[in-house]
């Protein structure tokens, strides 16, 4: 077969794979918000769900859902920062730096599921808390550390040296260059990266399952006492988040309208989930363009 | 030294909080691996498991009163659902996302690296929850409908799978395929080869180390991914016998189990078992990422 064929050839393929690619992700799409998107009502977001009769709503599922992830962030986002910053800044090519590195990679491989036992084994049991949103946000605070970091490290790494070197030639210690210099010139990488964080936790389940539990108890939105057990912000109360609840009423099939709450949820998440992703892209680019003055 | 009481300005204090965090991650590494071990092994220490049994044997009789014969473990079944529908997914996904890769690299850069790349990425950022929900409205009735069986099979499972890891796969290669330097790529063509010839014979080559990653990477996913599987396979709990037959996963098992079985009986200790298998095998992956791939392709 001629070369110049053969270059026609490969090149129709690759048309045809990468079309095919798109074409599925973006018919799923498509597909989820077409068909859940006609239910996404103002009833359907605020009322509470139903456990065997048709019409429910996903109201505390939403408010669990984005509860937990201010939760986790409490925990993600100052240890993921300072750890970033240590590989930044003070690591030094040791045994140490590389114990840490392999950690990171090793938490950020397991599959969530493994997490989940972890939580259920120290987080609910040992600790005595039972199925919690504490629980919760501490396994996903495990599940996006490795990811939190990298982002952090990579932002300020991307720092130039000359704004470090002026700061300290103005006299100020390495902390204060970090604290003062450093971090407010990574802070959009740290912004965008907060944010993806916060779309991988408001999609994550398999965690869940076994930390924050499968269901919520009776929430009353006008109690705001924190130590009250149907008070919404009780972090000691067991929590369904959106993800969880998309599973779990698929695996139950105890509600006449399954497809509708589902389908429903499941645009829900998805508009949440993109969301966030184009909001850390917007918001990075247009950070960036401030600061660059361009 | 500490001539400022101002935490914004210690320098001890600073370094110390750093250093924590840095510490906090090897940490939580080293507990999760002790607890995980000391639960999962429990199965073999406490009850008299045989490991050979635990993981060659089928028979799965975890509640068998003693007078017939007492529980049997092995877990074989899930062993094998799990390794046959993670591979099957890889086996689709792979060749599918090296061509979107070098299609978004080499074939049409412009809107390839302007629309197709930043979809792909948010398309990884998708809950898994929603790929499964999508597999068991759409995918396991028109398998029901047009092929046959009950739906719940092994093709449900790994189909769902290879979507949903293809974008982790894509994102990995489109960035090992960039980093290469373009010298290669005019080298080639200035030697007067076709598109395809430096595509095949130079590119891909050289970013094998990037390729291997990202399947092996993809592969990990497959392997430890819990709820879209499980929503999809009809969790039978047999090998097998034709992709149209239902399956059951390491997974599956453990998340529709854990809930329902007694801390500390065999049958819950099996589980733990099955999750430092699972903590095991991503161990695995990462040795291969690490020792495995980096001693082939471009050294530089």
């Amino acid at each position: 077969m001629n070369s110049r064929l053969a270059d026609r050839i490969a090149t129709f393929i690759f048309w045809t794979g990468a079309l095919l690619v798109i074409t599925v992700l973006g018919a799923m799409i498509v597909y989820i918000l077409y068909h859940g998107g006609k239910y996404i009502s103002w009833d359907f977001l605020t009322k509470p769900p139903q456990v065997v009769r048709a019409g429910g709503g996903i109201g505390p599922q939403i408010f669990n859902s984005f509860y937990l992830l201010f939760l986790s962030m409490v925990f993600t986002v100052p240890v993921g920062l300072l750890g970033g910053v240590y590989l930044a800044e003070y690591a030094r090519n040791n045994k140490l730096t590389e114990a840490i590195r392999l950690s990171i990679e090793t938490l950020n491989s397991l599959p969530s599921i493994v997490v989940g036992l972890f939580g259920l084994l120290v987080f609910v049991n040992m600790t005595g808390w039972g199925y919690t949103l504490i629980s919760g946000a501490l396994a996903l605070a495990v599940i996006n550390l490795p990811l939190m970091v990298r982002i952090s490290e990579e932002s300020i790494r991307g720092v130039p040296d000359s704004l470090r070197e002026a700061s300290l030639a103005l006299g100020a210690n390495h902390w204060q260059t970090i604290y003062r210099v450093v971090l407010p010139s990574a802070f959009p990488g740290l912004i965008s990266g907060a944010i993806i964080t916060s779309g991988r936790v408001f999609g994550e389940a398999a965690a869940l399952l076994f930390t924050a539990g499968m269901s919520s108890p009776a929430l009353d939105f006008s109690q705001w006492n924190i130590f009250h057990p149907a008070s919404p912000l009780n972090p000691f109360r067991p929590a369904e988040t959106l993800a969880v609840h998309i599973w779990k009423v698929n695996t139950e099939g105890l509600i006449p309208d399954l497809r509708r709450v589902a389908d429903g949820s499941a645009a829900v998440l998805i508009l949440v989930v993109l969301g966030f992703n184009l909001a850390a892209r917007w918001l990075g680019r247009k950070i960036y363009r401030q600061m660059t003055a361009a | 030294m500490l001539k400022s009481i101002n935490p914004a300005g210690s320098e001890l204090l600073g370094k110390s909080l750093a250093t924590g965090a840095a510490l906090i991650a090897i940490v939580s590494t080293i507990t999760i691996v002790i607890f995980i071990s000391i639960k999962g092994l429990s199965t073999f220490t406490a009850y008299g498991v045989s490991i050979k049994e635990f993981l060659f044997s089928a028979n799965w009789l975890p509640d068998r009163p003693p007078g017939e014969g007492g529980p049997q473990v092995g877990v074989l079944a899930f062993i094998f659902g799990s390794v046959i529908v993670s591979m099957l997914a890889v086996l689709l996904s792979a060749p599918l996302s090296v061509t979107c890769a070098v299609f978004i690299v080499e074939i049409a850069p412009f809107w390839g690296q302007r629309f197709l790349q930043p979809a792909i990425e948010l398309l990884a950022g998708i809950p898994s929850v929603v790929y499964g929900y999508i597999g068991l409205s759409v995918l396991v009735p028109f398998i029901r409908d047009n092929i046959g069986g009950l739906g719940f099979s092994v093709l449900a499972g790994f189909l769902v799978l290879s979507v949903m890891i293809l974008p982790t796969i894509v994102s990995i290669l489109t960035d090992s395929l960039k980093s290469l330097p373009r010298e290669y790529k005019e080298a080639a063509l200035a030697l007067g080869s076709t598109r395809w010839q430096a595509i095949r014979l130079v590119l891909i080559p050289a970013a094998r180390s990037g390729l291997v990653t990202g399947v092996v990477l993809g592969l990990a996913r497959a392997f430890g991914e819990a709820l879209a599987v499980q929503m999809v396979i009809g969790n039978t709990r047999k090998i097998p016998t034709s992709i149209l037959d239902p399956v059951i996963t390491l997974t599956s098992a453990i998340t529709m189990d854990m809930g329902n079985t007694p801390m500390g009986s065999l049958w819950n200790n099996t589980l733990w078992s099955m999750g430092l298998f699972l903590l095991l095998m991503s161990f695995f992956f990462i040795l291969v990422v690490r020792y495995g791939v980096r001693k082939g392709g471009i050294s530089r």
